[in-house]
């Protein structure tokens, strides 16, 4: 799909951004380039849709040197994402949306339709359509320009750190998004982050690049589990060390199945003995079906124990949860990185069905570094 | 007052109309001449600093001077007249050009390079619409001052509310200078509310908060 053969950037000035760069990539795959700033992951990326020229090499899309193709033409048959986002402020939606189609001299209709259809995958109303760049939430401009990119259908999409500049809730919710869309629509993407954790989340394979040269390449377990050299270790950072072990991948083989939970109808009196007895001081909160509904921390029964008397009426029912089968690395990047104290494990009826807490976590740490002994029923044993 | 208006009536309407006829002569040439010119300006940017300084250093020769020294090229008359101000209107027009398209976000440049805009489809499509809204503030300042100076084209015989106001001059009239300076300074007026609206119908729908018309 896109190959790099002896890719070279030379400035005027002598001094070299990229050099002597190889890489094969297949269709459909999600390759992320990563590196510390001046690395040349962008200018590699920018060379394949000529924003930058190659100074040697060549770069072939779909077995076509691209030096061969016009590059206004090469440039509208590729996808392009950017992290400035770069909407037409003077354009409404729809007409962002389909802005290569309107380079292409589609027809009315077929940019209204295809502007619909696009709109769809990302669950914004149609209403948006007529709206301006303005008057949309960062998050939901950078999905705007996430759909410009698939207007045309392109096989292949770059993207130049597309998340960098959101806050980072909006950022999981889109990075989770495109994943989905990527899957869903099996494109071949570029992306270039500086982001480790958007990089080993995204990724099918990571290029790790140093001073304009690759250093690794290779899926985000494998950079997990073999590290190249110690750049690429540093490069990965400490926090780490818990996704090293690549037997546990999954949030159900670590959690706990057991979590202290009490049903929707109990009195604050006897959930607060329910905590006494168990030594917490948080409490999940389920319905008879044992359908997760909230949860109820210390704080707030201190706070509204004269005014409410029913869990319910005082429990906090944003609750983030994840599946059994959600990957480990995720979640853990959740409690770590989001300060979260657990996180409630559900099934697809949303039934409760475990938890994993800071505590299980720390098993799994001290599993990584004392050796990798333990079995996985011990660190369940321990953790329950 | 009455008794004005019978006498000069005829003549004030086609005086006004003459000036109103060198003014927007001179601003059309002035746009057609100076929006392309700022945004060819703004694909050099080290060139065009200078270029412009140049272009600020000619406009401080006085008004008169010009229109005197066009006499021997190209006579007197509305042509010269209208050459001489359009020479006035370039400034406010082109520095505005170059300002509002070089002003125009980056990012949005480089998206629609990247989404495969040719260089001239860069600039209709994108850089010019964004720039509206400067633009078009050099185009009003240009108008507001070339119909105060039309005035002067009296001077070469170019003809307009100049000649009342000469004619006033000559023969201790005031009534005379009133009746070329009333008019023109309405003109001028009417003219900046027009290019106000003009301006407003101009400037993309998604600008509208961002750049209000004054």
């Amino acid at each position: 799909m896109l190959e790099f053969h002896n890719v070279t950037k030379r400035y005027d000035n002598g001094k070299s951004a990229v050099n002597n760069l190889n890489l094969k990539i297949e269709k459909g795959e999600f390759i992320c380039f990563i590196g510390p700033s001046g690395c040349g992951k962008t200018t590699t990326m920018k060379m394949v849709n000529r924003l930058i020229d190659i100074t040697d090499g060549a770069i072939l899309v779909d077995g076509k040197d691209i030096k061969d193709q016009d590059p206004v033409a090469l440039r509208r048959s590729i996808g392009y994402v950017i992290q400035q986002i770069g909407l037409m402020p003077h354009m409404t939606i729809e007409e962002n949306i389909v802005l290569v189609g309107t380079l292409l001299k589609w027809t009315k209709e077929k940019k209204e339709e295809r502007a619909r259809e696009l709109l769809k995958l990302v669950d914004l109303p149609e209403e948006y359509l007529d709206k301006y760049p303005h008057e949309l939430s960062g998050g939901q401009q950078q999905r705007i320009g996430v759909l410009r990119a698939l207007a045309a259908n392109p096989p292949l999409i770059l993207m130049d750190e597309p998340f960098g500049a959101l806050d980072p809730i909006t950022r999981d919710s889109l990075q989770e998004e495109f994943k989905k869309l990527q899957r869903e629509l099996n494109k071949t993407i570029v992306f270039v982050t500086h982001d480790m954790d958007e990089a080993i989340k995204l990724a099918d394979r990571i290029v790790i690049m140093r001073d304009g040269e690759i250093v690794q390449v290779d899926t985000p377990d494998e950079i997990l589990r073999n590290p190249a050299n110690e750049f690429v270790e540093e490069f990965l950072g400490k926090e780490r060390l818990i996704q090293g072990r690549p037997d546990v991948t999954t949030v159900g083989q670590i959690m706990n199945s057991a979590p202290v939970t009490v049903q929707t109808g109990t009195t604050l009196k006897s959930a607060i003995s329910t905590m006494r007895d168990k030594r917490v001081d948080s409490l999940l909160i389920t319905d008879s079906d044992n359908v997760l509904k909230g949860y109820l921390d210390i704080e707030a029964i201190n706070l509204n124990y004269k005014k409410a008397n029913k869990v319910e009426e005082v429990m906090e029912t944003e609750i983030y949860s994840v599946f059994q089968d959600s990957l480990l690395r995720d979640t853990v990047h959740k409690i770590l990185r989001r300060g979260a104290q657990y996180v409630p494990v559900v099934d697809e009826d949303r039934r409760l069905v475990g938890i994993v807490t800071r505590a299980t976590l720390a098993t799994l740490v001290y599993d990584t570094i004392w050796g990798d002994g333990t079995e996985l029923e011990e660190i369940i044993a321990i953790a329950e | 007052m009455m008794n004005f208006f019978t006498v000069h009536g005829n003549e004030l309407i086609i005086k006004t109309w003459e000036h109103l006829y060198i003014s927007v002569a001179a601003i059309l040439l002035g746009v057609v001449v100076a929006i392309p010119l700022g945004i060819l300006l703004s694909r050099v940017p080290n060139f065009a600093d200078k270029f412009i300084s140049f272009i600020g250093i000619l406009q401080t020769i006085p008004s008169l001077a010009i229109l005197a020294f066009f006499i021997p090229f190209l006579g007197v008359g509305k042509v010269p007249a209208i050459l001489a101000l359009f020479f006035y209107s370039l400034l406010p027009i082109l520095r505005n050009t170059y300002i509002g398209v070089r002003e125009v976000d980056k990012s949005v440049i480089e998206a629609g390079k990247g989404m495969g805009m040719s260089h001239l489809q860069s600039i209709i499509k994108v850089e010019l619409p964004m720039a509206i809204p400067v633009i078009m503030a050099g185009v009003r300042l240009s108008t507001v001052y070339l119909i105060g100076w039309a005035t002067l084209a009296a001077f070469i015989g170019g003809g307009g509310l100049g000649d009342f106001i000469f004619d006033g001059l000559n023969l201790y009239q005031p009534s005379l200078i009133i009746a070329g300076t009333v008019p023109a300074t309405v003109l001028a007026l009417i003219a900046d509310r027009f290019l106000a609206f003009l301006e407003k119908r101009l400037t993309p729908e998604g600008l509208q908060n961002s750049y209000e018309a004054v």
